[in-house]
Formats: C-alpha cells, sequence, structure tokens
C-alpha cells in the first residue's frame, strides 16, 4: 500500500489547506532517507525542494491557486537540468555541473506546484537498460536487491516503487522509461515523439528522445503529462497538444480492436512472461475487446536501425563534452588535441565511448550510406508497417521486454545482450508512437509489464485504454 | 564490412577525439566486430522505392521572430561552470604556433 494518495487528491488537499507542502516535502526526504541503499537517487535537492513548500504554504495560507500539482513531491531523472543539485547524467563528465536554467519540463511542473526533491540515478547519458552503466552507482531492483531495476530510468523506476515520491519524470529513447517501468513495477509513459519539449534535458538521440512520467498509477502519470505537453520555443520538434485535457480518461474496452503483435510474442520471449502477457489479453478480450494477432514483418529489424541510429546521434550529441566549457576537465593536458582527447577518455564511461565510436563509423566518409542512410529509410519501412496495422486497429500491445528483471551483473560483460533488452521498445521510438508499460502481473516476485502502443498523437486514447486495462489486468 | 581491426578502432578513436588505453583498444575490436555483424543485417533489407525518414513528426523549416528573448540566467551564470576562464571569457590551450 503506498504512503500517497492519488496526486489529484494531493493538490486538492494543498490547496485546501489540510495538509501541507512542507509536510509532504519532509515524508519523501524521509522515505529517500531511509531507502538511500536501494541506490535509487543521486542527490537530494532539499534545500530549494523545503523553500519551495514553505512558498506554497504560505500563497494557500493567502488563498491563492497554487495549481494542479499543489505540492506534490517528484524525483527528476539526472539528465533534467534542475536548480538545486548538480546535473551529472550519473556520468564523470558532468559532475559538478550546476544548471544555469532548467528543462521546460521541470519548469512547467514547478508553475502547477509540483516540488523536485531528488535526482535519480541512470545509465550515464541514458545508454543503457540497467543503470549498470551509471558512473557512480548500480541502483537496485525495489523486488530483489540482486536485480536490476532495468534502464536507464532505473532510478526514477525504483524510486516511484519504493514510494520515494508520487511520481518521477524519465526520458525514453528506446525504451528507457518503459522497460524499467516494466522491472520495477510502476506505470511508465512514453509519449508521442516531440509532445513534451526536451529543452533542458541532456540530449542523447535526438531524432528518437522523448520526456514522460513514472507513476504509480495511469491517472497519476496522464495528469503529470498534462502538465508538460505543449509546443515549447525552445524546442522546435514539439507538437501541438491535444486541446482537451489529458486527465479525461473515461471509456470502455468493450469494441476496442488490439492487434497482438506477432513478432514479439514468439521466439526470445521468457515463457513465464509469455503467459503472464497472454493472460492480460485474455482478460481484455472479456471485457469485450476484439483481439487479432498481426504481423509486422520488419520489427525483427529495428533493434539493428536503432543500434545504428542511436549511436550516430550520440556522437554528434556527446562531441560538445571537449573539457573546455563546462564539466571536467583533464588538467595536465600539454595542448588543445590532447586537452580533448584526455578529457573525454577520462571522463567517459566505457559504454558511452562504445556509442560515441559506433557512431563516428556509421557516419564516417564511405561507410554512411551502407549504414546510416541504409538505417533510416528501413525505419521508413518499420514506421509504414504501424500505420498499416493502426489502419486496422486502435492498439497494439506485447511485452515490454522479453524477461524479467535479471541479475545485477549478469549481463555487464556483453554489450550486445545488454543492446538485446530494448527489442521490444525501440520500434516505438522509431515510429514516434506513444507507448505504455502497464504493471499486469507477476512471475514470481518479479513484475511484468505490458506494452500498450497507439499511432501519434493518439495519446488520450492510449492513457484512457491503459486506465481501463488498469483494472482489468 | 564487419572486419574490424585495432587499426580501425585507433582511427575512430583519433575521429572521435578519445584517447583510449591499450586494455579498451582490444576490448573495442572485438565488441565492435560483434555489434556491426548484428547491424549488418540491413543490408540485404529491400527497401526499393522508400525514401529514409529525418525527422518522424514531419515538421520542417520551424521559424521563430529574431529578437532577444530574457531567460533570467547572465553569461557570469554560465561562466561559472567553465573549468578556466580569464577576464569574463573561455580559456583554452594554445591552438597555433
Amino acid at each position: 500500500m503506498s504512503q500517497w494518495q492519488p496526486i489529484a487528491e494531493l493538490a486538492k488537499q494543498v490547496q485546501s489547506g489540510q495538509i501541507k507542502a512542507s509536510d509532504l516535502v519532509d515524508k519523501s526526504l524521509k522515505t529517500i532517507n531511509q531507502l538511500e541503499s536501494y541506490n535509487a537517487v543521486l542527490a537530494v535537492t532539499e534545500d530549494r525542494a523545503r523553500k519551495r513548500a514553505a512558498e506554497i504554504d504560505r500563497a494557500v495560507a493567502n488563498g491563492e491557486t497554487v495549481g494542479a500539482l499543489a505540492g506534490v513531491p517528484f524525483i527528476a531523472k539526472d539528465n533534467f537540468l534542475v536548480f538545486g543539485a548538480e546535473t551529472t547524467a550519473a556520468s564523470n563528465i558532468l559532475k559538478g555541473f550546476d544548471a544555469p536554467y532548467q528543462a521546460t519540463a521541470i519548469n512547467r511542473l514547478e508553475a502547477q506546484g509540483a516540488i523536485c526533491v531528488a535526482k535519480a540515478n541512470l545509465d550515464a547519458f541514458a545508454h543503457g537498460t540497467s543503470t549498470e552503466n551509471s558512473d557512480f552507482m548500480v541502483t537496485k531492483n525495489p523486488h530483489d536487491t540482486t536485480r536490476v531495476p532495468g534502464g536507464s530510468s532505473g532510478g526514477s523506476a525504483a524510486a516511484v516503487v519504493l514510494d520515494m515520491a508520487p511520481f518521477a519524470v524519465g526520458s525514453d529513447t528506446g525504451g528507457s522509461i518503459r522497460q524499467p517501468a516494466s522491472f520495477s513495477g510502476c506505470v511508465g509513459y512514453k509519449p508521442t515523439y516531440g509532445l513534451v519539449s526536451r529543452s533542458g534535458v541532456v540530449a542523447m538521440a535526438s531524432s528518437l528522445d522523448v520526456i514522460g512520467p513514472l507513476a504509480r498509477t495511469v491517472e497519476d502519470a496522464a495528469l503529470v503529462l498534462d502538465v508538460m505537453a505543449g509546443i515549447d520555443p525552445l524546442d522546435s520538434t514539439t507538437v501541438e497538444r491535444a486541446a482537451e485535457s489529458y486527465t479525461h480518461l473515461e471509456g470502455v474496452v468493450q469494441g476496442k480492436k488490439i492487434g497482438v503483435v506477432k513478432e514479439y510474442m514468439g521466439e526470445g520471449l521468457q515463457s513465464d512472461v509469455k503467459q503472464v502477457i497472454e493472460a492480460a489479453i485474455e482478460k481484455l478480450k472479456a471485457a469485450g475487446a476484439i483481439v487479432e494477432e498481426v504481423s509486422l514483418p520488419s520489427l525483427p529489424l529495428a533493434l539493428a536501425v536503432y543500434y545504428i541510429l542511436c549511436p550516430a546521434e550520440v556522437s554528434s550529441n556527446l562531441s560538445r563534452y571537449d573539457g573546455q566549457r563546462y564539466g571536467f576537465t583533464y588538467k595536465d593536458a600539454a595542448n588543445l588535441e590532447e586537452s580533448f582527447s584526455m578529457t573525454r577518455d577520462k571522463g567517459f564511461g566505457k559504454e558511452a565511448k562504445r556509442r560515441i565510436m559506433i557512431g563516428t563509423y556509421v557516419l564516417s566518409s564511405g561507410y554512411y550510406d551502407a549504414y546510416y542512410r541504409k538505417a533510416q529509410t528501413v525505419r521508413t519501412k518499420v514506421i509504414n508497417e504501424f500505420a498499416d496495422a493502426f489502419a486496422t486497429y486502435d492498439f497494439l500491445v506485447g511485452p515490454v521486454a522479453p524477461s524479467t528483471a535479471f541479475k545485477i551483473g549478469e549481463k555487464v560483460g556483453d554489450p550486445m545482450q545488454l543492446y538485446l533488452e530494448d527489442v521490444m521498445t525501440v520500434a516505438a521510438n522509431l515510429a514516434g508512437i506513444p507507448a505504455i508499460s502497464l504493471p499486469c502481473g507477476k512471475v514470481g516476485d518479479l513484475p511484468v509489464g505490458l506494452q500498450i502502443m497507439a499511432p501519434q498523437k493518439a495519446d488520450a486514447a492510449l492513457l484512457t485504454m491503459a486506465k481501463q486495462a488498469e483494472a482489468i489486468v | 564490412m564487419a572486419d574490424f581491426t585495432r587499426e580501425d578502432v585507433l582511427r575512430l578513436a583519433r575521429l572521435a577525439r578519445i584517447d583510449l588505453d591499450e586494455s579498451e583498444i582490444e576490448r573495442f575490436t572485438g565488441e565492435f566486430a560483434a555489434i556491426l555483424q548484428y547491424v549488418e543485417q540491413l543490408q540485404n533489407v529491400d527497401v526499393s522505392g522508400l525514401e529514409p525518414t529525418v525527422q518522424v513528426n514531419n515538421l520542417s523549416n520551424v521559424m521563430r521572430s529574431d529578437k532577444v528573448v530574457d531567460y533570467g540566467y547572465k553569461a557570469k551564470k554560465l561562466l561559472e561552470n567553465v573549468p578556466q576562464t580569464e577576464n569574463g571569457q573561455i580559456k583554452v590551450k594554445r591552438m597555433v604556433g
């Protein structure tokens, strides 16, 4: 049982003066402190959080309207620029970085009264599926401390499940919100590409990156999305939000057409995970959904497309870390060239180096057409197959990940094994479509997430469907 | 194309401005070969008639008016993160001569 009421209820009680924002912040910080050994959190923003809580309590006492998230504590993945603590993206090269401005998503949450209390651990620069690539520490799974929480938003997912705050925010480039939500057991929402501004979030792969909430319920996630969504002049890839609120979640399962993605249910899917997913799908059927198997034959190629496009974009985005303008710098360099290469050698972890160099390779002269351009073109093929499927089906479903949470250290020696974790999540990023991970059962003590996908900009319909599914699966 | 040599790794490290140590060079040579072998499966995919996707939500030429906006922070604040400064400027190692 969670110590937090639904977010809308908490905000209402803060606004009416029944509870104080300061008490909510206290409760959150106390839980973070008690559960420190899970390594979910890299830093607390305690001073700023307490100051903001006092301001909100004062505003309420003065009869002012505070906002839809009045006094609600939250935790931000440490690749969001936030005041009150350093922003490191869990990397040594950004250690000590003091954000001069905040992410638009954070500003929007704060404008509605939410209070950031801590920064969550992640795989450095969000490169990973387990948080084992963090340059600082490995987060432990809330259900079994010998296992990973998933990643890269592993700290955010674990923090929500450990009840450290009512919600967290993360980023999803190839599954980094959904896979940890599945492994740790919370709701993880990846919106339509461009629905939430990425301004002030450390860039990974810009044609794929999205920002989204991790929360205990679909209702909470929808409210957080509603506050963050919409055009931002600071991110020219943002799109118009729906005119209506994303929090209107009344709907029915009856008559909805659902395609079960054949390519995600076959070889490579752990059999006990498959059983949990099939049982959830049966319940949707029993509630009146029209369920059929659908094939998207190019999906098995999506991961290969991803592991060309993502490193290519990473290599561009991470070229800015040169030790001259911010972050770590190698002090004993003889000249500028050595200053760059030694800073980047000492400052980047293994996975960042891997992705930068693979990206450099696929973009380099002689290989660009064979790798990068080819991957962009196969991406079109994947997008077209989704469009065909959505011409028939309202939603597509399947697992989020091929297994439940694996053991810490189990895959760490083999990058390809860790890359394969993304096999069921990357296609949604390639197509820019919204997708959710919804807790739908367990294998032993370990949670399993059901993935539901919808067409671009059908976020409201997807959240409505997820809300109905949440009640029955 | 998936033959990947030590020289390839060194060339990439140079292009990417990363000074690798000996153990990393050896490790990456094997790993990159495996990763490239995996992504190589795209080579035989038929993409005739398809255009590459560069922007997934079909936006193009997003314009804004060319005017100064005050976002509430000053150059001084930005310079606080700079490793070395002199007279309010970023200081780097000598580049020429």
